[in-house]
């Protein structure tokens, strides 16, 4: 414990100025201990950690000053960030100094949905936890309990989960988020595309971008290595209906009609096929089905594409020769978040395609292959093994789904088919927000025994739990070991900065104390995260003591493009670069892809599109205060044009209505030039429903609510959710 | 006696606020004030368009209107750098240089006097950066010496086109943007 000093005059203002707060209206549970600074603790301590404001992970150094958490900035040897930080990572340290944090465990008293709940202890939450858990699998089997998370604070729950019984561990990336692309690569190149996504935009002299917003999208790397692109002069291509903050770094913006993507990308290949602008040593080599796929492409001119997509064709062979020209250093980026029509993995299928003309898969200024250190696991038992499989793709009737697909879970929960799944428990991911159609989540909630939330506020899935358990934010515990899979690898640690305010827990001790419960105590031998992380550490020669003080290690690294001797290895059937996919063609699927018109909006109405703004993550920060500044609420972005002819002035206030009569909150509309007439746009994550989330954090519209209607995309079971229509009612 | 200024790169610059956030942290900027702020400027009819993102704060100017506006000399030029400064001790809280102040840049504290941006002058005479530029993701801010030709500031803006605000002001503002 640090020595007792004498209070300062400063401290003591400051101190003053904390108790005014309490008194001017914060709970009294609400107010962070630590606002009042820790056991007299003076002076300036760093401590190096990775970030958890969203999944990319950056490796930072956090400052404490007289005991309160300071700033948090980007640690110089991070691969990841290279010392900066993103927006949210630098405003991270808001995270533990929430006021509307959930402070001890909660038991539900009323309905679920009613938000009534009783403070519990943490024996009281877990046994109750693990004796409804016991009940479940007593009656209906250990895969009736589901895993629903988000992020590597999952990974000791996820272990709990697997040594009970269950394979039903799901997190909403998947398929609502990255999971298309992966399958659209896998099903070419025989790879997906990983995450941190193996982009060598450092190195690129072509991006091309559809719809994905970086510099919106704030992935830290990928933003650097953006602006550093931009520099340097590389030629950005960019697609999007909106005219995105990347757009206007972009030589070529192309206004693409929403949904209309494989149009392009096939008039794209056409021309570099006719035109022979392909690699055709790099497609000779790897290729397999090339002349089906050449044949195909014929048919796709730009002249065809122009009605479809509304891009005209001498911009199409402009930007295609150029792709051509800068080969193969050209990178047309695979997107992350990109279920959008239900048609996502042939989509990201065409655009791996489009980067195997080009020869950038493998090589510099394309896609690179990374690599991590090998860190051996703690030893524990074999898990046992579910006779019955997971419950989310009965059939395989989504044939080529490589992870495992959350609206599977729903469904099944809803119809006890293939087998009933009783209990769900959610770590870090606000269903609610996440997956399309509220309404389906919450019938599926009902059917359920049990709803366990592990949350740091008090979020909208947890409004529906019957037992809440408080998290420690990333800044007050020890996570798992971050070993990234990178063009760098390296290894990092997560550990404590502070103290958690109130009585919330790290979920390495959640998930331990869950599993004694549960009789798992073969499973979760090690006494503490410390010892866990020690004996992992060691295993590879590093130790608990040094990662400490260094927060992340750097491991050697391998050739990472064909040019430096990495072998060029697909993972496919035919072992080659599928041009013609014929697993596709065999399970009854376009062999190649092709182009179906996406519904056109009613009169009147506008395509819903939603993005990301720079300063939060998900439906995840909007309570954190330094964040909240930033933004406090989203706005719907209409074209200037068609806004005035609907009679709108700037900052008027609406409603959305979407095609199934859902309304959404009050937004204020942004008449913009910046966006298409026939759609309208908005940032995920706002206008929340929670009562436990001040409402001064609770403003804007949420585009999930509005989101009732998804398309399944077939291979994979994504949920396509561009594919809602919405109109404006002034308020 | 070295001029610091800024020389900020709108092509590179995304928006993302991240100086703003910084600023608020390194600074402990109360809760709704901040020292920098970001103008998005959107030129033209979709899709011909073109949009600056600017990164803007106090300009430290050769020739502040605020430190000449100042009743009892709370706002004056610091011989370091040349930074424009306020000293909240002498600080009466008039207002009279949130007035003068062409950019809009001056808040008031909580704690009753007149704030801004300092360009981090405690972080610079530690031999660090200012924190927003220190933060920016992008890289798309410069920070240096004026008066010294062989800065990397000086030849940014000798070499790149660049615009500062409001130069009819005839402040003499500090920070450039490099179009």
């Amino acid at each position: 414990m640090a020595p007792r000093v004498q209070l300062s005059r400063r401290r003591f203002l400051k101190i003053s100025a904390g108790a005014a707060g309490a008194a001017a209206g914060f709970s009294a549970s609400g107010l962070p201990a630590s606002l009042l600074g820790s056991d007299g603790e003076a002076g300036i301590r760093t401590v190096p950690t990775f970030c958890d404001v969203c999944f990319w992970k950056c490796n930072a150094v956090a400052t404490v000053r007289d005991g309160r958490l300071w700033k948090i900035e980007g640690n110089p040897d991070d691969p990841l960030s290279h010392g900066r930080l993103c927006p949210r990572g630098t405003g991270g340290v808001g995270a533990h100094f929430d006021t509307s944090r959930l402070t001890a465990p909660l038991v539900r008293r009323e309905k679920r949905g009613e938000e009534e709940w009783t403070a519990v202890t943490w024996d009281q939450a877990l046994d109750e936890v693990a004796e409804r858990m016991l009940t479940i699998r007593e009656r209906y089997g250990p895969e009736a309990m589901a895993l629903f998370s988000h992020g590597i604070g999952g990974t000791f729950l996820k272990h709990a989960f697997k040594a009970f019984g269950t394979p039903n561990l799901v997190a909403p990336s998947y398929a609502q988020c990255r999971g298309p692309r992966d399958v659209g690569f896998e099903l070419t190149f025989g790879e997906g595309v990983s995450t941190p996504e193996r982009t060598d935009i450092e190195n690129a002299r072509c991006l091309v971008l559809l719809g994905s917003h970086l510099g919106e999208n704030m992935h830290n790397t990928q933003v650097q290595e953006f602006a550093e692109a931009v520099g340097r002069g590389a030629t950005i291509i960019v697609a999007d209906p909106r005219f995105s903050v990347a757009a206007s770094k972009a030589q070529h913006y192309l206004p693409i009609q929403p949904g209309t993507d494989i149009a392009l990308l096939l008039s794209w290949m056409h021309v570099l096929v006719t035109e022979e602008l392909y690699d055709k040593e790099y497609v000779a080599a790897h290729g397999f089905g090339f002349e089906a796929f050449a044949a195909e492409v014929r048919r796709y001119t730009p002249e065809w594409a122009w009605p479809r997509c509304g891009i005209d064709p001498q911009t199409i062979r402009e930007t295609a020769r150029e792709m051509a020209r800068q080969s193969p250093a050209t990178l047309v980026h695979p997107g992350r978040h990109v279920t959008w029509y239900g048609n996502d993995a042939q989509r990201s299928r065409a655009i791996a395609l489009l980067n195997a003309l080009l020869g950038s898969w493998g090589r510099k200024g394309g896609f690179y292959a990374p690599s991590a250190m090998d860190i051996p696991e703690y030893p524990v038992p074999p898990y046992p093994k579910s006779e019955r499989g997971k419950a989310d793709n009965p059939g395989h009737r989504y044939p080529f789904a490589s992870g495992t697909i959350t609206n599977g879970i729903r469904e099944a929960t809803i119809s006890g088919e293939p087998y009933p799944v009783k209990g769900w428990m959610v770590y870090a991911t606000n269903l609610l927000q996440a997956l399309p159609n509220q309404a389906e989540t919450i019938r599926a909630i009902e059917a359920l025994d049990l709803l366990v939330v592990v949350d740091v506020i008090p979020s909208e899935i947890a409004g529906w739990a019957d037992v809440v358990l408080p998290e420690s934010v990333y800044l007050e515990r020890y996570d798992e070991l971050n070993v990234e899979w990178f063009k760098q690898p390296f290894v990092a640690l997560r550990q404590p900065v502070v103290e958690s305010p109130a009585d919330q827990k790290p979920n390495w001790w959640i998930a331990r104390e869950l599993g004694l419960r549960l009789g798992l105590e073969p499973f979760f031998p090690w006494e503490n995260v410390e010892e866990y992380l020690e004996t992992r550490l060691q295993g590879a020669g590093l130790s608990l003591a040094e990662m400490k003080e260094k927060g992340v290690v750097k491991g050697p690294k391998p050739p990472i493009y064909y040019e430096e001797g990495l072998p060029a290895e697909f993972f496919t059937p035919s072992g080659k670069i599928e041009f013609y996919s014929t697993q596709l063609a065999e399970k009854g699927f376009d062999p190649i892809p092709r182009f179906e018109p996406p519904e056109e909006p009613p009169p009147g109405a506008f395509r819903l599109l939603y993005g990301r703004a720079p300063v939060h993550s998900f439906s995840r920060t909007q309570t954190n205060p330094i964040l909240s500044e930033m933004m406090d609420e989203n706005e719907v972005w209409l074209n200037a044009d068609v806004g005035r002819r609907l009679g709108l002035r700037p900052r008027d206030r609406v409603r959305l209505r979407n095609q199934d009569d859902v309304v959404s909150q009050p937004v204020a509309v942004k008449l913009t030039e910046r966006i298409r007439g026939d759609c309208v746009y908005m940032v995920h994550g706002f206008g929340q429903s929670a009562r436990g989330i001040p409402a001064h954090h609770r403003k804007g519209a949420s585009d999930s609510h509005l989101i009732t209607r998804y398309a399944v995309d077939p291979l994979m079971g994504g949920t396509g959710m561009s594919v809602n229509f919405v109109t404006l009612e002034a308020v | 006696m070295a001029r610091f200024a800024m020389a900020i790169d709108t092509t590179r610059c995304v928006g993302c606020m991240d100086c703003v956030v910084a600023c608020k942290t390194e600074n402990d900027v109360p809760e709704g004030l901040c020292r920098d702020w970001i103008v998005q400027e959107a030129r033209g009819a979709f899709p011909d368009l073109r949009l600056e993102i600017r990164s803007e704060r106090c300009n430290h100017c050769d020739h502040p209107p605020c430190v000449h506006c100042c009743p009892t000399g709370a706002s004056h030029v610091e011989s370091f750098g040349s930074l424009v400064e306020i000293d909240p001790k002498l600080c009466i809280g008039c207002k009279a240089c949130l007035a003068a102040c062409p950019y809009d840049a001056r808040t008031i504290h909580p704690d009753g006097y007149a704030d801004k941006c300092t360009f981090c002058i405690h972080r610079l005479k530690e031999g660090l950066e200012p924190a927003c530029v220190a933060v920016c993701p992008t890289h798309c801010m410069h920070f240096g010496d004026l008066d010294d030709p062989a800065s990397e500031v000086s030849r940014l803006v000798a070499a790149r086109r660049n615009h500062s605000l409001i130069p009819e002001a005839g402040t003499g503002p500090r920070i450039f943007f490099l179009t």
